[in-house]
């Protein structure tokens, strides 16, 4: 174990503290674990979108800016980004409500950051296992609509509060059908603990819930872009019409938090389809005879993180493929579409399981 | 009827929306086409039309004669000209400015130029740092013809037989 490299008078230091106080430090220690290679992993992700969309329009996309004088691919693009947001001035207009204007970035970052604390990684390997781990994310994805609206409020702008508008009825449209996806998710797993719903998918990929829950898993990732405000469901943005949407006002490190927390909620969003209808960090391979006894077969993190990383890639094919939806469409398709299909898939899925087809076949 | 319920069945398939995203993922993997600037440039014409010269004879004789053509032709008012009888009795001009923050880059004042003088050339990576540098005089003019006479010529030639 790693305890026998730690130094005596660490381990002595360490035990001084008492124990609560510990567990707090350790607490911590996992905030930062997690929190760090994520916001890297959203710094990384707009260039991995730049790269992406670019290909697709037949561009090379950033491949300038690197380290020490090598280019390396343009990978120093995002820190460069970063810094320049950093070092620009958060400008206030006036006659903007200046609490609300400065309160709304933190409002919207904070859910999508507050959402991974349940996220299991590996088996066990989460910062809580709360047995209503489903329902917090749901609660917290949510919140995520008040950073928006208050943002588009108090900029004292007419776009920024038209968007804002446009913003809070979608999330909430798509937010039903995304409820209604993962009933029928904790129906087929029978448990709100997101570790247990990835245990329900184990035995290779034909377990897993996309193949019986097939009309739910596209219902849940195309609610999943809707929410998150991505193309084709960007009219919160839509550059054409209200310019920038809610953060027109923002410039900055304020905007940069907007910016922070959209990634970070693809990311958020990509890894909750992956827990629940692919079966996380779950091998697909776990009974396949050609992958007995190499890494293939265990479960690892590395699954994970390909699987996430496969969503993410779907939302930037979205985004290079589809042109915006028009507002109504996006309405009609969030209510008159999803919603049905989501309540008519429960009922089949309800049928199956009292006739015992499909997986619950035992 | 049957129409309706294949559309139905189609659009629940998302068969249209798996056509585009077939055709995004075949361009992803295609050669692409960026043109890197510096290091790679995009062919040019010899009709290129960028920033200004004037041209003189062999004998080093400057061609313009002060016919004011290109004054005339020129249509956001970019050129000026003043004409003096220089003391062997020719015609010449005594000051000829063309002001680049007003030229549109349309290649009139080259057309309607008799003895082909006034020329445009291929270079295009030009800036101005301080107010008033931008009127190209006289002098000037004449300095990018000399130093640039072998290229200018050439690009005269190669479009010659469409003129």
């Amino acid at each position: 174990m790693m305890i026998e490299f730690i130094p005596d008078w660490l381990i002595v230091f360490w035990n001084w503290f008492p124990v609560d106080i510990q567990t707090v430090l350790i607490i911590l220690g996992k905030i930062v674990l997690i929190l760090l290679p994520l916001l890297l992993s959203v710094a990384y992700v707009t260039y991995a979108e730049r790269k992406v969309i670019g290909a697709m329009q037949v561009r090379i996309g950033p491949n300038r800016v690197g380290f020490f004088g090598f280019r390396l691919w343009g990978l120093g693009q995002p820190i460069a980004d970063t810094l320049k947001l950093m070092m620009k001035e958060v400008v206030l207009p006036t006659k903007a409500n200046k609490f609300l204007f400065l309160t709304a970035p933190v409002l919207s970052i904070a859910p999508a950051l507050a959402a991974w604390a349940v996220i299991p990684f590996d088996r066990g390997m989460a910062l809580t296992e709360i047995n209503a781990g489903l329902l917090y994310v749901l609660a917290l994805t949510s919140i995520g609509v008040y950073g928006v609206i208050i943002a588009g409020w108090a900029s004292n702008s007419k776009y920024a509060m038209l968007s804002a508008l446009r913003a809070g009825a979608q999330i909430v449209a798509y937010e039903i059908a995304m409820g209604f996806a993962l009933v029928g998710v904790l129906m087929a797993s029978g448990s709100l603990n997101l570790g247990d719903i990835v245990e329900a998918q184990a035995g290779g990929f034909e377990n897993w819930f996309a193949w019986p829950l097939l009309p739910l898993f596209f219902v849940y990732f195309i609610s999943g872009v809707a929410e998150t405000n991505r193309a084709p469901f960007d009219v919160a943005e839509g550059e054409s019409e209200i310019v920038a949407g809610f953060h027109v006002e923002y410039s900055g490190m304020a905007f940069a938090i907007f910016f922070l927390a959209e990634y970070a909620n693809i990311i958020l969003i990509s890894a909750l389809t992956s827990l629940m209808f692919l079966g996380g960090w779950l091998s697909p391979f776990e009974n396949a005879a050609f992958a007995q006894g190499t890494f293939l077969a265990e479960t690892s993190l590395l699954w994970f993180v390909g699987k996430i990383s496969f969503f993410i890639f779907v939302f930037f094919w979205l985004r290079a493929t589809f042109p915006r939806y028009r507002y109504d469409q996006i309405m009609r398709l969030g209510w008159k579409v999803f919603i049905p299909v989501t309540i008519v898939w429960l009922v089949v899925e309800a049928v199956m399981f009292v006739a015992k087809v499909g997986p619950w076949a035992v | 009827m049957m129409k309706k319920i294949a559309h139905l069945i189609k659009s629940f398939m998302l068969w249209e929306l798996l056509k585009g995203l077939a055709v995004t993922l075949r361009y992803l993997f295609s050669r692409k086409l960026t043109v890197q600037y510096p290091e790679e440039r995009a062919p040019m014409s010899p009709r290129f039309r960028g920033l200004h010269a004037q041209r003189r004879y062999a004998n080093g004789e400057e061609r313009c004669i002060a016919c004011k053509l290109c004054e005339a032709v020129c249509p956001a008012l970019a050129i000026t000209i003043d004409v003096a009888e220089r003391a062997d009795g020719s015609r010449r001009t005594t000051r000829y400015d063309i002001d680049l923050f007003k030229c549109i880059y349309c290649g009139f004042c080259e057309e309607a130029c008799p003895v082909d003088a006034i020329v445009e050339t291929h270079i295009y990576e030009y800036h101005f740092e301080e107010k008033g540098t931008q009127i190209m005089t006289k002098d000037k003019l004449l300095a990018i013809g000399d130093k640039y006479e072998t290229e200018i010529a050439a690009n005269k030639a190669a479009d010659a037989k469409y003129r």
